[in-house]
């Protein structure tokens, strides 16, 4: 089995209220596969606060997942402001977030920190005023 | 802790999930931020929370925990309501304080994690 099985989507930028909707699609798409839990768990929640923070800072983007046989790999792409200091905003507690998202139960400057903490890999890469793509892999 | 005792302890309601309530729960968080109940992953299964938006739902379901508990009254909204359903999540309602709640359970019998050093 060398094919690669890949899932697209789409993430609104304009509606908090569906942000996350990809990644409860992609949580159970791996459940069909036949994952173990906890890495369904780990690829769903660092997805999740991606897909989070394209909707609060990048307006939406696109979100790419691929599953092999010993990884599945997350690219979360888009084409907002950029990030001007990856390493600040890898510090846990750094937030550029509103007030009015903090409201809204985010933005307390984890979402980053917890990308990392829960996949074996991530990637950021970054140009302020063209975007961010993020690649993030779990080891199957 | 069975679900159904959550809610004689808290004198809550069932908001949706009534079918569910029998199920047991072996441990609880309780936060209004997100990101922090994202940032400690361990096997909670229980969420009590002030927080009113569909987001409350998602991070539940991302953690695979089986019911919410609003406090200080708080009311989910029916898009709420429905998203908890199609995940197969118990929504609690009660006018006890996260302070109280949180104690309420942890004293009879419901803790927390440890934190890992």
């Amino acid at each position: 089995m060398s094919d690669l099985l890949t899932f697209h989507f789409d993430v609104d930028g304009d509606d908090f209220t569906s942000a996350g909707q990809a990644s409860v699609q992609i949580k159970k798409n791996l459940r069909q596969l036949g994952i173990a839990p906890d890495t369904i768990r780990r690829v769903s929640i660092a997805m999740y606060e991606g897909e989070i923070n394209m909707v609060i800072h990048a307006g939406g983007g696109e979100a790419d997942v691929t599953v092999s046989e010993t990884y599945i790999e997350i690219v979360l792409k888009d084409q907002g402001p950029g990030i001007a200091n990856i390493e600040q905003a890898m510090q846990e507690g750094f937030s550029t977030a509103p007030d009015a998202i903090r409201s809204l139960g985010f933005g307390a400057g984890m979402g980053l920190p917890n990308m990392k903490r829960y996949t074996d890999y991530m990637n950021i890469e970054s140009e302020v005023g063209v975007g961010t793509t993020i690649t993030m892999r779990v080891n199957i | 802790m069975k679900i159904s005792t959550m809610k004689e302890l808290l004198n809550a309601e069932v908001v949706c999930g009534e079918e569910d309530i029998d199920r047991n729960v072996f441990s609880a968080c309780g936060s209004d931020m997100m990101s922090d109940v994202l940032a400690f992953v361990k096997d909670q299964a229980v969420l009590l929370t002030g927080l009113v938006n569909s987001q409350v739902i998602r991070t539940a379901e991302m953690m695979d925990m089986i019911c919410i508990v609003f406090v200080r009254a708080k009311l989910p909204t029916p898009e709420m309501i429905e998203l908890a359903k199609e995940s197969g999540i118990v929504l609690l309602t009660t006018k006890t304080r996260m302070y109280d709640a949180c104690g309420i359970l942890y004293s009879n019998g419901l803790v927390g994690n440890k934190l890992k050093s």
